[in-house]
């Protein structure tokens, strides 16, 4: 019917001329103004509280549906699937193993039990180990809403597919096209990575900025995900150093330099550390340069660890303004498996999330002391760090994502297997001694040098 | 990660396995994200290189052959299921199992104390001639101690462990002496793991 249509197509055509222009106006007055003046509307921070209450009440629908049916409902575990057992050492359990066994021995001796106690430790690393967790990314317990971090989507309750479904729609329709289009202008430093914080609705919180990193120095943070980046970047000025890549985050490189001294390295030259070094230190002599930004795990973490620092940058002799950087896992997962995702698929997922929450402290300026080598100096900023950003402190080089683990972790248990089974030199000069007096006293005083 | 919902559809042969291994529905999800994680390039078995990967395995100086004892004689690969059933060993033994001998046709369970025995044994007897033979002893102990004791003192070694343990003077210690002499350790206790509800 012609008649009719014609004044509702007018109609349509208003209305969506009408909601283009408010959105543009909204756009601009909520996302693009405040960028450039710095100014904060308070409008994430309910953004996120809301999303929050929605979360929780998600989950509970997910658990009194499973409820009904009477179905298991899976929960992720954040630490792990086996009960270990509260780490003792290899002498005292062999020496379980073996008071089981037989008290009657007078002389530290193999037992072919002594083989249980290695093949549990081995069969319970298979299922799982403290490494390779930290590859991973964290579980929360939880849903917010995103399919990809949820083992349980089913179709529960009707409302809760409904709320789903709004939130993808919400998600890719809304969130993800606005901030395409803030993401790709970039004039300004700092104006551009505010309206990046804001395109990826960030909600940064800076703890302790007295403390931020000053020219001539080293500023070092731990390391879940190149977001990183534009999370300090938003605070300050910094100079970069890394990896040459390809691809698009080449591109993001080639266009950085051009804007302010970074310093990129390519494959070969990292393995060549006196070049490295000597660049690092002429920069930072240079007192008007910015400071530098590193990342000494040296790879991405999942975020609940900080893994072994790289001396590198420790041992340039400079400050050291160390920085600790937690994700709140509850809003999207901000970690980068570079080895399962590829650039450009993460950014997708990072721009349809609900939004990155973290917080940022700075720690007051460390210096390496007299006596002191770049290793030792390197642990106690990770310490630092780690105790801050509220993460697990790890001995672990995070470059056993890619390769495997040195044979003198293997020799330090076989060293202290021998122990139990020929005992210290001193163990030795003991039995000697006591071999001519009573063989009863010695027993209740080797013992316990046995069982630590 | 956590792009695939692992539910229980994903799992070959699921009530099967479960009632073989007296894993429970939300272990054998678990497991099976294990697994998968293992399983770099998704080929959905793993290989002797996955298992390396395992940096803490790597530091076990018998990790090379509890890795082994996952591959059945002749295959390069391990499959779900025979994972799983590996690592049945290491459930609690059930305490309420009545020892009223073997009712019917049913099979002993895989955690039951001779079967963690038998993966014991294995570890030893690495040709799996029913035997552990004195050089295999010695290979053991090797692998153990490596450079911290001498030649000499493994040879001794070695020789008094063969000595106790060989009842019948052949030189080897068969399953059933290596039964007897771990008669009083508590082996249900030691080798199991015990995986959260």
């Amino acid at each position: 019917m012609a008649w009719f249509t014609f004044p509702a197509d007018n109609l349509l055509c208003r209305c969506l001329g009408i909601s283009i222009t408010v959105w543009f106006t909204l756009l601009f007055v909520f996302i693009i103004m405040p960028a450039v003046l710095g100014v904060s509307f308070g409008i994430r921070s309910f953004y996120m509280r809301t999303l929050l209450k929605i979360f929780e009440w998600a989950t509970l629908r997910m658990e009194l549906g499973a409820k009904e049916k009477n179905q298991e409902l899976y929960k992720p575990y954040t630490n792990g699937i086996i009960a270990k057992e509260p780490p003792s050492s290899l002498q005292q359990e062999i020496q379980e193993l073996r008071g089981s066994a037989n008290s009657l021995r007078s002389e530290p001796e193999f037992e072919m039990a002594d083989i249980f106690y290695f093949c549990r430790r081995g069969v319970e690393s298979i299922v799982d180990d403290e490494v390779t967790k930290r590859f991973s990314a964290q579980e929360l317990k939880s849903w917010n809403l995103l399919t990809r971090s949820n083992y349980n989507f089913r179709h529960i309750s009707l409302r809760l597919t409904v709320l789903w479904g709004l939130g993808i729609l919400i998600r890719y329709g809304v969130l993800l096209p606005l901030r395409l289009r803030s993401y790709l202008s970039e004039k300004v430093h700092l104006m551009c990575y505010r309206i990046c914080v804001r395109a990826l609705t960030a909600i940064i919180t800076y703890h302790n900025r007295e403390n931020k990193p000053k020219n001539g120095g080293i500023c070092v943070a731990n390391h879940t995900t190149p977001i990183d980046v534009i999370i300090l970047a938003n605070d300050g000025c910094y100079s970069l150093v890394g990896q040459v890549h390809g691809g698009l985050m080449g591109m993001v490189q080639r266009a950085m330099v051009k804007s302010s001294s970074h310093i990129w390295f390519e494959r070969s030259e990292v393995k060549d550390r006196h070049l490295v070094a000597k660049r690092l230190g002429d920069h930072v002599a240079d007192k008007t340069k910015q400071p530098i930004l590193v990342f000494p795990e040296g790879t991405c973490i999942n975020n609940t660890s900080v893994m072994m620092f790289k001396k590198g940058s420790f041992e340039i002799g400079c400050t050291v303004y160390p920085v600790a950087i937690k994700y709140d896992p509850r809003f999207g997962d901000a970690f980068w498996n570079s080895s399962k995702f590829g650039m450009v698929s993460y950014l997708l997922r990072m721009m349809s999330s609900w939004a990155i929450v973290c917080s940022v402290w700075y720690l007051p300026p460390m210096n390496r002391e007299e006596g002191e080598d770049a290793v030792q100096f390197a642990n106690r900023v990770k310490a630092a760090i780690a105790a801050q950003g509220g993460l697990v402190d790890l001995i672990w080089d995070g470059g056993l994502k890619r390769a495997k683990v040195k044979d003198v972790f293997k020799e330090e248990q076989q060293k202290l297997y021998s122990k139990v089974l020929v005992g210290d030199s001193e163990d030795q000069m003991e039995d000697k001694r006591s071999e001519d007096g009573t063989p009863e006293g010695d027993e209740s005083s080797k013992d316990p040098a046995e069982g630590q | 990660m956590g792009s695939s919902s692992s539910n229980m559809d994903h799992i070959p042969d699921a009530q099967h396995l479960m009632q073989e291994t007296g894993f429970s529905a939300a272990h054998l999800v678990r497991l099976y994200e294990r697994f998968d994680f293992l399983d770099k390039d998704d080929r959905g078995e793993l290989r002797l290189d996955d298992f390396e990967a395992v940096s803490e395995l790597a530091m076990n100086p018998i990790g090379d052959r509890i890795i082994r004892a996952f591959f059945s004689p002749g295959r390069e690969t391990v499959d779900f299921p025979s994972f799983v059933r590996i690592l049945a060993h290491f459930r609690p033994t059930d305490t309420n199992r009545t020892r009223n001998g073997r009712n019917g046709a049913q099979p002993e369970p895989a955690n039951s104390r001779t079967n963690k025995l038998k993966f014991a044994f294995q570890l030893y007897d690495q040709d799996r001639d029913g035997k552990i033979s004195r050089e295999e002893l010695l290979q053991v102990l090797r692998a153990m101690l490596e450079m911290q004791v001498t030649e000499e003192q493994l040879q001794s070694i070695a020789e008094r462990a063969i000595q106790e343990a060989d009842l019948d003077l052949d030189d080897t210690i068969s399953f059933d002496e290596f039964k007897k002499s771990l008669e009083k350790v508590d082996i249900e206790h030691k080798m199991s793991i015990r995986f959260l509800e």
